[in-house]
């Protein structure tokens, strides 16, 4: 028989138990197997009751963040090979609610997504007529890294502030608004600084730098919200100290 | 940010964990962290006891000798070897985390972190070298 592993993979159903249990499953160690396969291969073999969210198994889709070993990972993209001999435990994405299994609650981090307005904001739209807003590669180059982003939320489950403070915007939601910040055909830098400049925002950050090891598409949410900082100090400076600044702008 | 943000009519039972106090001793790395952030206590004491020296010297020779003689007594030696530790690790740190909220861009393209932190490194011990021969007397 070809060589296994154990799996200890966390389950919860919530209509037999009020607490989550492990859940051992042996399966074979393939070279090229990820975590994600392991997982495919119970689902399909072992216990089709086994539920857990993925997608396109190329790290696009952000899906199948789980916590490998107590890290957050992105189940796609972690071998089995890498753990051997074992055992590996799968978790769900620490800080979140767990809805079943390995299934996590994520309606609070979409709606603060959604605070930041993660888009591109214009305040003067020009008509279709005169074409695109053109941008060139230096332009592009000033955000790309923070529009990586696929929120796989590993950064969140990676976050102490996150499990201790559930009001806080969290490293990907204010990554990408640093990302439409430094975008030059957006228009909407002063309504994401209100917001962020908020406790829960930026300053809600420790900068204890675990976002940014954490993330698997090397987008670096903790410099991005050190920057925004430095940002939200400049801004306040310039409106207290020059007479021309503007007087509500910065930190609030 | 009010979490009010309700789209689904049945709530299943969630399961959540909450926190532990001593999460910070579960990991090395988050260990570590604390200690960083403890360290900020070390900087405001330094601050302090500069800021009661400085009152000392307002206050005459015998005011500032008596101070001295109380930095000379072993609680505050132990005290100020802590916070000594303590600067020390939160400079450190410190500087080797300046290149993530710094991102310096040369001609279009951003600098290596470690050419952030070296000058850094450079000027810290430049100044820390004219304050040891300062100390020193100044030859």
């Amino acid at each position: 028989m070809a060589e296994t592993i154990t799996l200890e993979v966390a389950r919860y159903r919530p209509e037999q138990e009020g607490e989550p249990t492990f859940e051992r499953f042996d399966v074979p160690l393939n070279k090229d197997w990820v975590v994600l396969d392991a997982l495919n291969y119970i689902k399909d073999k072992v216990d089709g009751t086994l539920s857990y969210r993925w997608s396109c198994r190329m790290g696009v889709c952000g899906s199948c963040g789980m916590m490998v070993n107590g890290e957050p990972k992105l189940t796609c993209a972690t071998f089995l090979s890498h753990y051997a001999p074992g055992p590996i435990k799968v978790e769900p994405l620490r800080y979140f609610p767990v809805v079943r299994d390995l299934v996590v609650e994520i309606t609070d981090f979409m709606a603060k997504l959604k605070s930041v307005n993660p888009w591109v904001v214009r305040e003067d739209e020009k008509p279709v007529s005169e074409g695109e807003y053109l941008q060139t590669p230096a332009q592009l180059d000033q955000f790309k890294q923070f529009s990586m982003c696929i929120n796989c939320l590993c950064c969140y489950a990676a976050c102490p502030v996150v499990g201790l403070d559930q009001h806080f915007i969290g490293p990907a939601a204010i990554a990408l608004a640093q990302r439409y910040n430094l975008d030059s055909r957006d228009q909407g830098k002063e309504e994401r600084m209100d917001i962020l400049s908020q406790h829960e925002g930026i300053w809600g950050c420790t900068f204890n730098g675990e976002c940014s090891k954490a993330c698997p598409k090397n987008v670096d949410p903790a410099g991005a919200i050190q920057q925004y900082k430095i940002k939200a100090v400049t801004e306040w400076f310039k409106s207290v100290l020059l007479p021309w600044g503007k007087k509500d702008g910065g930190s609030k | 940010m009010k979490a009010t943000h309700v789209y689904t009519p049945y709530r299943p039972k969630w399961y959540r964990k909450r926190v532990s106090t001593w999460w910070w001793t579960q990991q090395w790395r988050s260990f570590k962290f604390i200690l960083r952030e403890l360290s900020s206590v070390a900087v405001g004491y330094c601050g302090a006891i500069l800021l009661v020296l400085l009152w000392s010297l307002t206050q005459g020779p015998e005011a500032y000798a008596t101070f001295q003689s109380w930095l000379k007594t072993p609680l505050f030696i132990v005290m100020s070897l802590i916070a000594f530790g303590f600067v020390l690790y939160h400079s450190i740190t410190w500087f080797n985390l300046a290149p993530k909220a710094m991102p310096v861009r040369v001609g279009g393209k951003r600098l290596p972190e470690w050419m952030v932190a070296a000058p850094n490194y450079g000027a810290w011990i430049a100044i820390s070298a004219v304050v040891v021969w300062f100390l020193l007397g100044g030859k």
